[in-house]
């Protein structure tokens, strides 16, 4: 055979893979920036990470876990970090998610900082508690025609403790159309009391990465990474009337206040009135267990609302928007001169139109907490 | 191959940067030339880097011409594994800069990359080839064509700050009145000319 069949390929294959040697010995070189020290929260913590990685991931392999639903890719902007030491100019990858006061603030995206040297940052403490569990799913229930309260079983010897009312990353695996790992938040509806089992329930939302795959993929048996606990929506111990209003999924910080009431024996202690609104009975979900509470205890009130009831339906609850209602108890029943915190959870519609009748009500807009549905 | 012209290096370089301006005399390069040269301060540093890439590529070149393409008869692989040898050393100069002065690499941004296809940079090393040059008088005409770039970038970059806030018919702003500023520096340029032959 002709050996210029071969000589050509070889000589390029030999040129390549020297210049490739070249490079991978300069990288070696070049992007060797041996250890790097995070000092966290002024000397808290100080971390020993590799360098030339970046920031997220450093802080990750030493178990503090930033949030992130984008797993580093720099597309959902919350891994927000402050950053009290140079480095260097603000991408442009993360100017986008980054408002003046944060960039005055020297917020900057943990994804997006490349460890080149000591840095100093500066985190919520509650991150230090946050970890990764590897879960089970032992569970999967329908509580509505699109609502699945998923029970996740935590790995032998795990120590969670969370507040009720924070929540935590449910990521799910590649799938069908989608090429990554992907990560949600869910507030925890399981009380802080069990701890051996994490629970979520989640809505389904059409073209939903993470909802889709729970309600058509996510079998039981299956693991499942979750990271948490998140978040600063928990009661606050004042002694102040609850009022709770939720709706769809919402349900899940609430479910976990209430049983952990229960399982501390406190429930009884203050006011809560739970508003809940829904459209119709089909979207209605843990009745039962919410009358009975409400029936056992005289402090407790239970008022779901249905939007759109169908006809010739038996119905206990309340009728009308769930403003209109939650306007009419705070005028009416609701003892006006009563100290009162709001609790608010579930979709920014909502949300905002009820912090309005709150704040028309005299409610201080301070004493009204939220977990908000991106 | 042919033999070396017989031009003294340093006439080759001198001429590489003035008389046949890689930008100017051969319009090879443009692109980068064209959108960068906005701003002077990321001219300055991707002029630095063509003309890093270029001398390096330059002696890289030859010696893979000298000695594996001309003795295994390949040259007619030479656009592929020049390319691969470009692409290599703007891997390198990426990561260095990277290293070095990261203010540089983001003002340089997709830019730096680009000069992987910038055609100067492979344009020089087939000019190389084809007058076969010595390795000596290749680096230096690599070596000059790259301060030749620098220097008409720079140049560019200069004019364009003046004319900034020119009144400019608005048909012509931005890339339009950059294309017949490039014109007449060609045309100066062109004064050069005859002064020293390359080839």
């Amino acid at each position: 055979m002709d050996p210029i069949f071969f000589i050509g390929p070889v000589a390029i294959g030999g040129v390549s893979a020297a210049l490739a040697a070249l490079i991978s010995i300069t990288d070696k070189i070049v992007n060797n920036y041996g250890d790097i020290t995070i000092d966290v929260n002024g000397g808290k913590k100080e971390l020993i990470v590799k360098g030339g990685q970046p920031m997220l991931f450093g802080l990750s392999e030493q178990r503090i876990f930033i949030p992130s639903a984008c797993g580093g890719r720099g597309s959902c902007g919350a891994c927000k970090v402050k950053v009290t030491s140079d480095v260097g100019p603000i991408m442009p990858t993360e100017v986008p998610y980054l408002t003046k006061e944060e960039i005055a603030d020297n917020v900057r995206l943990s994804c997006q900082i490349k460890l080149k040297q000591d840095v100093n940052i500066e985190i919520p403490e509650e991150l230090f508690n946050v970890q990764e569990y590897q879960t089970t799913i032992v569970k999967i229930n329908d509580v509505t025609h699109d609502i699945k309260e998923v029970l996740c079983k935590l790995p032998d010897g795990a120590d969670v403790s969370y507040l009720s009312g924070q929540y935590g990353q449910f990521e799910v695996p590649p799938y069908d159309k989608v090429k990554e790992r992907t990560m949600r938040a869910y507030s925890m509806s399981s009380a802080p009391g069990d701890k051996e089992h994490l629970e979520f329930l989640i809505r389904l939302v059409p073209g939903g990465i993470v909802t889709s795959y729970v309600h058509q993929y996510l079998k039981e048996g299956a693991s499942i990474r979750i990271v948490g606990p998140f978040g600063d929506f928990h009661v606050r111990d004042t002694g102040a009337a609850m009022i709770c209003v939720a709706g769809g999924s919402g349900m899940a910080p609430f479910k976990s206040i209430f049983q952990d009431m229960i399982d501390r024996g406190t429930m009884g202690d203050r006011d809560i009135w739970y508003f809940f609104g829904a459209r119709t009975t089909r979207d209605m979900y843990y009745l039962d267990w919410l009358f009975e509470l409400d029936d056992n205890n005289e402090r407790f009130h239970f008022i779901p609302a249905l939007s759109e009831p169908e006809e010739g339906t038996e119905w206990r609850g309340a009728t009308g928007l769930i403003t209109e209602v939650l306007d009419d108890y705070l005028k009416k029943t609701i003892p006006l001169d009563q100290d009162k915190e709001g609790y608010l959870c579930g979709s920014p519609g909502m949300l905002d139109a009820c912090m309005a009748v709150m704040s028309q009500n005299d409610m201080p807009s301070d004493k009204i907490y939220f977990d908000k549905f991106a | 191959m042919n033999a070396a012209p017989a031009i003294n290096p340093i006439a080759l370089f001198v001429a590489s940067i003035f008389t046949s301006n890689i930008l100017l005399a051969n319009f090879l390069g443009m692109c980068s030339f064209i959108s960068i040269s906005k701003d002077i301060k990321s001219s300055n540093g991707l002029g630095m880097a063509v003309t890093v890439v270029l001398t390096v590529t330059s002696a890289i070149n030859w010696l893979i011409l000298e000695y594996i393409l001309i003795p295994l008869d390949l040259i007619y692989l030479r656009y592929i594994v020049f390319i691969i040898a470009i692409a290599a050393v703007v891997q390198i100069l990426e990561m260095v800069i990277d290293r070095v002065s990261e203010s540089l690499y983001m003002s340089l941004g997709i830019f730096l990359p680009l000069i992987t296809v910038n055609c100067s940079i492979l344009g020089v090393a087939l000019f190389i080839e084809i007058r076969s040059y010595t390795f000596i008088q290749s680096v230096l005409y690599g070596l000059g064509s790259g301060l030749g770039w620098w220097l008409a970038i720079m140049a560019l970059s200069a004019i364009r700050k003046k004319t900034e806030k020119s009144k400019i018919p608005a048909a012509l702003q931005g890339p339009g009145i950059t294309v017949i500023t490039i014109g007449f520096m060609a045309m100066a340029f062109l004064g050069f000319s005859g002064m020293v032959a390359v080839q």
